[in-house]
């Protein structure tokens, strides 16, 4: 489809270990629209985090690309030089990682990181008043809704809570971000009211300035209330994707079924059956569904061959034999 | 299975390749092997064994190198070549006796320091590293070195007694830090003994940094007692230490260069070695990357 | 102490010194658990949830208060414990990837308790061990394995066999979940149901995932900054809260159904930052986060009241019990 802001197409990642190659993302497509929020659901090692970083191109050393393109804004990112490269990540699109302690440097003061980041994406080519970049910082701290935005540049991350330093790490990310908003799991690492509070401002914020998100997270409930479409991948493959009130009401991949009554309910009813088997190890894994071991509806072709993502209409693909060809 | 249940599985070959990630490693490994083994058969294998220790010939004094002596000879007539293998033992048994006798007592006060934290034990470990730390290790060898009577023995009680603190340090950084971490919690709570949660739980995980250091030191070592022997407090003349030979041979210089060249040399090569080594232990032991 | 009652915390204090002040961690709290109960503890950081888990199992002392097992007091710490005591009593810590040692394997790692207090009179503990494995459900070749070299599932796995090794009557189970994904969540619960019917286990459920703690526990208790708030049966804790805290954590649960939307109380919104630990505030510790705060909240602590047979809560809202009215 023309006219998306980001289009991942059929990705291939793998990675080269000592005991050979991992083939973690095999055929991974997701697509966002401008202003457009898209949440990518599913458990860790399923190869989330590997696409995101694919994004951006901040893949680890043992990463091959195997196949598949990326495309953001016209751009080949997977092709683009450095430079291009750099500048996109400037004035285009951003991250927000899972643990805020980790992405802050702790041994300098916040406004210090804070003000590198604003001078080096919006004063590239002039040499900027030292006034009118604290400004900007704390502007920005302001629009994170951090109290007490001087204070904050003046402290080191340990004097902060972890709420405030995600909030920052917020901040920093909008000094780049103008079109896309990447967040890894922003509330892992926080308190449930915390990270209720971080999601209620992520979304104001994202709808103010029209941006698009993509939201990752394995806590299901923290999306529902966010994101208008839904990716579900499990070990490298997007299993199901669809507009999220139809996703919930009307889950088709077995994976999405089992995974959404895995989730403990808060009415009660006793605790979940988890998912018989495990996750199958990337070293080995064939050309087949790569949920087939552990599917109940498991035929005998879906242990040859992967299933493409077949199209139920209403914007609802699922990867599954169930629902298209053999 | 029944057995390998109480030891732990290895991978030699996984070892193998991580060792080698950097071919220099592996460069260090043959260098410090090819010392060892000289060092080990050096009456065999040497051209002139005999010259190792007192001998004199001086029609053969003051040769340059040639075919009949690979490295030259020196004022007495000495082979460089053959006394430079011998030296190598005694560089070696350097390392051996001094480490040996350093890491044992070093590691285990480190060990007891840091899992007795804010105890008396580790205030009286500490602090008696800190008062030997205080002191530069070559004075301080220098010093003992020249109370007692000059020797390759004294030498090496002097190395020795300056050089433990630097493993307690090193122990007891890595052991104070695991000391509050879930799993040694989970052993006190099991009802292990404190012997099992030093030797079993903690002390594994500071293999790596030990045996790096182990390593490392060993060029250090050898160094320094060469320095010893240099200032003549460690072996005595007509010993074929290889400090001995840079010292006596230093006062021909520039003329008869080989004589205290080569041995100089072959110091380097040998440290050179042992720190390419270490740093191929140092990989060894690194977590991966997943 | 009722005849049902397996462990009673009675005024439990635990003052850590530091040197920026007095931090006070657990601050005077009390709960029993009963036999073949599970007890939950729910709370967010810094609210001495797993403090007290701590201290009960006697990784630290306590500073004021009793704690009994059994009806024997246990207030010292893990090395001065009773082996008998050792046995019964047991933890399951929150990380795997910490709580086991990673340079030991599996095989060492239960077959540690084992040997510590003789469990095998022969000296054959492969047999013992492999025992365990079928039990926490993992494939025998890995006893041979590292911890690291397996996902947070089969490591917690490990962490309960650990603990189950000894035979314990009584383990305290501290954020057991919080670190794995949710269909592996579910798995381990369930085996922790199971384990518990089967061996009559008593649990103190620590977690501040308050979806799990509807359906593991059978009796609530709620903690924040060292205090307990509110302690109910679980039905009458969910469906019927009565702490503002409680109401605020309950409506920020994110949920996926409806009914659960529905059964959710009206969105309470803090009207502050947390307080650190070292700066507690005067009178009730929540006030300043409270959109329902009066006057005497900033000047006198709220006692614990029975407002309801079997509900307790510590809220100047709720003064004394709901009959006295």
């Amino acid at each position: 489809m023309t006219g998306q802001l980001l289009e991942v197409n059929d990705l291939h990642i793998s990675y080269k270990v000592y005991e050979g190659l991992l083939r973690v993302l095999n055929g991974v497509s997701i697509s966002v629209g401008e202003k457009e929020k898209v949440g990518i659901i599913g458990e860790s090692g399923c190869g989330k985090t590997t696409t995101m970083k694919a994004i951006m191109r901040i893949l680890a050393a043992n990463a091959m690309v195997a196949g598949g393109t990326i495309a953001y804004k016209g751009h080949d990112i997977l092709r683009l030089g450095r430079q291009e490269l750099m500048r996109l990540h400037r004035t285009s699109m951003s991250m927000i990682f899972q643990d805020p302690t980790a992405a802050l440097n702790p041994v300098f003061k916040i406004g210090d990181q804070l003000q590198d980041i604003v001078r080096y994406s919006e004063w590239r080519s002039s040499v900027p008043n030292k006034q009118e970049v604290r400004t900007r910082a704390v502007e920005l701290l302001k629009s994170a809704a951090l109290p007490e935005p001087e204070r904050i540049l003046d402290s080191y991350p340990f004097q902060l809570s972890g709420g405030m330093r995600q909030r920052v790490c917020i901040a920093m990310s909008l000094a780049s971000a103008k079109d896309l908003l990447i967040a890894d799991e922003p509330g892992t690492s926080l308190d449930v009211t915390i990270e209720d509070q971080i999601m209620r401002l992520l979304k104001q914020i994202v709808e103010e300035r029209g941006l698009s998100v993509i939201l990752i997270s394995h806590s299901i409930g923290a999306v529902k209330g966010f994101v208008t479409k839904l990716y579900v991948m499990y070990a490298g493959m997007m299993v199901e994707e669809a507009p999220t009130e139809e996703l919930f009401s009307n889950p088709l991949h077995p994976y999405t079924q089992n995974l959404l009554k895995a989730v403990p309910k808060l009415t009660g009813g006793g605790v979940p059956e988890g998912i018989a088997g495990r996750i199958p190890s990337y070293l080995t894994i064939t050309d087949a569904c790569r949920f087939g071991s552990r599917c109940r509806f498991a035929k005998e072709h879906c242990h040859i061959n992967a299933p493409p993502a077949f199209d139920v209409g209403n914007g609802h693909k699922v990867a599954c034999f169930l629902y298209g060809g053999s | 299975m029944k057995g390998a249940i109480s030891r732990g599985g290895f991978d030699y070959r996984k070892s193998w390749h991580k060792f080698s990630k950097n071919y220099l490693s592996a460069v260090g490994l043959g260098v410090v092997l090819l010392v060892a083994f000289v060092a080990i058969f050096a009456p065999y294998i040497s051209p002139y064994p005999s010259h190792a220790e007192f001998y004199v010939n001086y029609p053969e004094a003051h040769e340059p190198p040639n075919w009949v002596h690979v490295l030259g000879t020196d004022q007495f007539g000495r082979d460089v070549l053959s006394r430079i293998m011998f030296g190598f033992r005694y560089s070696l048994m350097m390392a051996v006796v001094v480490l040996s006798l350093v890491v044992p007592p070093g590691v285990v006060l480190g060990l007891v320091a840091g899992y007795y934290r804010g105890g008396k034990a580790e205030m009286v470990i500490m602090r008696a590293a800190d008062i030997f730390l205080a002191v530069p290790p070559l004075v301080l060898a220098l010093s003992i070195c020249s109370v007692l009577t000059p020797s390759v023995f004294n030498a090496m009680m002097a190395v020795s007694l300056m050089w433990w603190p630097w493993y307690t340090r090193l122990v007891y950084s890595i052991s104070s830090s695991l000391r509050n971490e879930a799993f040694v919690q989970a052993a006190e709570i099991a009802g292990a003994s404190p012997f099992h949660i030093i030797f079993r739980e903690i002390l594994p995980n500071c293999l790596g940094p030990i045996l790096t250091k182990m390593t490392l030191d060993a060029g250090w070592v050898i160094l320094i007692g060469a320095s010893l022997s240099f200032v003549g407090l460690g072996a005595q003349p007509p010993t074929p230490d290889l400090g001995t030979m840079v010292s006596e041979g230093g006062k021909f210089l520039p003329e008869l260069w080989w004589i205290s060249m080569f041995p100089a040399m072959t110091i380097v090569l040998v440290i050179l070695g042992f720190n390419l080594l270490g740093d191929g232990v140092r990989d060894l032991f690194a977590a991966e990357a997943v | 102490m009722s005849a049902e009652e397996i462990l009673v915390v009675k005024g439990l204090k635990k003052y850590f010194k530091t040197t920026r002040g007095v931090v006070k961690a657990v601050d005077d709290v009390s709960f029993s658990v009963m036999k073949n109960e599970t007890f939950g503890l729910v709370g967010e950081s810094g609210s001495g949830k797993s403090t007290v888990g701590h201290v009960i199992m006697g990784i630290y002392g306590p500073t004021a208060g009793s704690i009994t097992f059994s009806g024997k007091d246990i207030s010292m710490g893990v090395g001065r414990r009773p082996k008998e005591l050792k046995k019964q009593l047991q933890i399951v810590f929150q990380d795997p990837a910490s709580s086991l040692n990673p340079r030991r394997t599996i095989g060492q790692i239960l077959g540690l308790p084992l040997r510590v207090h003789h469990l095998v009179p022969d000296g054959n503990y492969a047999e013992k061990v492999f025992e365990i494995m079928d039990l926490i459900e993992l494939p025998r070749e890995f006893a041979v394995r590292y911890p690291g070299e397996q996902g947070g599932g089969e490591k917690q796995a490990v962490a309960i066999g650990r603990a189950l090794a000894t035979g314990p009557s009584f383990i305290v189970l501290d954020e057991p979940t919080s670190a794995l994904d949710v269909s592996i969540q579910a798995k381990i619960i369930n085996m922790l149901m199971r384990f518990q019917k089967e061996f009559n286990l008593s649990y103190l459920f620590i977690t501040h995932n308050l979806s799990v703690m509807r359906n593991v526990a059978q009796r609530v208790g709620i903690m924040y900054l060292g205090k307990i708030v509110e302690l109910a049966d679980t039905p009458e804790f969910f469906s019927k809260p009565l702490h503002p805290y409680t109401k605020m954590l309950l409506s920020a649960v994110p949920v996926i159904t409806r009914e659960e939307e529905a059964l959710k109380p009206e969105k309470v919104t803090s009207t502050g930052e947390i307080s650190g630990a070292l700066s507690v505030p005067p009178g009730c510790s929540f006030h300043p986060r409270c959109p329902f705060v009066m006057d005497v909240c900033s000047k006198v602590v709220p006692l614990q009241v029975e407002y309801k047979k079997g509900h307790y809560v510590a809220c100047h809202l709720y003064p004394s019990a709901i009959n006295a009215e």
